[in-house]
């Protein structure tokens, strides 16, 4: 039987917006997946925390405040620190020549601006098949 | 099994994955079940209920931090509907329990029904378990209070609030059906908002009609709420610990009726999934069918008919038990 996909939507920092982050959210729904969504302000303590709890598959961390560099790497390290084994993904506003330092931090994929639905919902879905 | 002792010293990574693993319907390892259950029944389980949108979450945000002085670990269960169409869900308890997620020894778990009505309280009661030995001591479940399986979750629950909102106009009379009857304690939350006042006095005129519950003749108390700013909530902590005190001398009696009703509803579901397999393989299901389709055969006595061959009685013996009549004659026999 497939196992349904469970997959965290989170929004670190300042962002004042978080219209991207509920699309992608959508996206996933109507994949039949089971999305938690964080809401804003979160800290990364707290997103980490709450992948651990709710036992994701997928974290999946949206960034717009340019802050990501310092955000995505103490997420994940307080993440493995507390057991969890959940890949993550990064999306927003991501420089180019950011990307290869946050794959090396431990994010699977970068999808920035202009990035199809289709193609986070299809990835989200190989990695998690490719974790099983 | 090494997940479960890391779950009984209380890792919160073990919790998370035993709970994925008894979601599945049917929960994929009984062993894990059977060995934790013997460390379960400690906790204090509060369920929380309501129409969508009067503040559920928001307050549950505040009951945990609040009960978290009184309690080293809690723990929240949020129930959230699946879309019928694709099965899945968005999960935004998270959304409003910002002081809950900032505080580690507050640990929060996300289900979705899964359109599996009966499963779903099945799934609650084992993570309500799971919780209960990985040592969370008050366990909040939340759903909306919209049918019966939401019922059924409340029934794992020692008190149940029930929270309603200011401007549900006649919608507190639809629900008194409902919800009314299962509310230990009740929570008029948005307080602040006009028509509080007729809300409250709506809904105690509606408690007053209501039959005196049976033990010690508890009236289940109306709590105003501004969950917003945690106006309320030392009120209606005090309510709910009320509640729970006056429940310990039943304790021991309430425990024994919900392992009577999980028994009951457990050995329903197995014996109807075995005998509907034997009637498929065997082909007695599509005879009857036919029959049934064909009207010679009526719907009740064809599953009459099943079940007497599948349990090999003597046709005379369960000839009256369709009425209910045998039970009626050895009464008076």
């Amino acid at each position: 039987m497939d196992r349904i996909i469970r997959v965290m939507v989170a929004k670190p920092g300042l962002d004042s917006h978080d219209r991207g982050a509920k699309v992608v959210a959508r996206a996933y729904r109507d994949a039949g997946m089971e999305v938690v969504y964080t809401g804003l302000h979160q800290t990364p303590e707290q997103i980490a925390d709450g992948a651990v709890q709710e036992d994701v598959d997928v974290l999946a961390v949206s960034i717009l405040s340019g802050a990501h560099s310092v955000l995505l790497p103490r997420i994940i390290s307080r993440l493995r620190e507390r057991g969890g084994t959940c890949r993550v993904l990064a999306g927003g506003v991501i420089p180019e020549e950011d990307v290869p330092g946050l794959l090396e931090a431990g994010v699977a994929r970068v999808f920035g601006p202009g990035s199809r639905l289709d193609a986070i919902v299809d990835f989200t879905r190989e990695l998690v098949r490719s974790r099983v | 099994m090494e997940l479960v002792s890391r779950l009984l010293a209380g890792d919160a990574a073990a919790l998370a994955r035993a709970i994925t693993l008894v979601e599945c319907d049917p929960p994929s390892p009984r062993d894990l079940l059977a060995a934790i259950y013997p460390y379960a029944g400690k906790a204090r389980v509060v369920g929380i209920t309501g129409p969508p949108g009067v503040g559920k979450s928001t307050l549950v945000d505040q009951l945990a931090t609040a009960f978290r002085q009184t309690h080293a670990e809690v723990g929240v269960l949020a129930v959230d509907p699946s879309s019928p169409f694709t099965g899945g869900a968005i999960l935004g308890d998270r959304v409003r329990m910002v002081r809950s997620s900032a505080d580690p020894g507050i640990f929060i778990r996300s289900l979705a029904t899964r359109g599996q009505l009966g499963g779903l309280s099945q799934a609650t009661a084992n993570a309500i378990r799971l919780m209960d030995a990985a040592g969370r001591g008050l366990i909040l479940v939340e759903t909306v209070g919209a049918g019966q399986a939401e019922v059924d979750i409340m029934n794992h629950a020692h008190t149940v609030l029930v929270v309603l909102a200011p401007g549900l106009g006649d919608d507190v009379q639809a629900i008194k059906a409902g919800i009314l009857e299962i509310g230990h304690v009740f929570a008029v939350n948005k307080a602040d908002r006009d028509g509080a006042d007729r809300t409250s006095s709506e809904l105690e005129a509606m408690l007053e009609m209501a039959p005196d519950r049976a033990a010690g003749g508890w009236r289940p108390p109306v709590v105003r709420t501004v969950a917003r700013d945690g106006r309320g909530i030392p009120e209606l902590v005090q309510k709910l610990d009320e509640h729970w005190d006056r429940r310990q001398p039943e304790l021991g009696a309430w425990q024994r009726r919900q392992a009577a009703a999980e028994l009951a509803e457990l050995v329903g579901a197995m014996a109807r999934s075995r005998l509907q397999d034997w009637a498929v393989k065997s082909g007695r299901w599509e005879e009857v069918l036919d029959a049934i389709v064909g009207r010679r055969l009526d719907p009740q006595r064809g599953a009459e008919t099943l079940v007497s061959h599948y349990l090999n009685c003597r046709p005379g013996e369960d000839q009256g038990s369709k009425t209910g009549g045998r039970i009626g004659r050895r009464k008076d026999a």
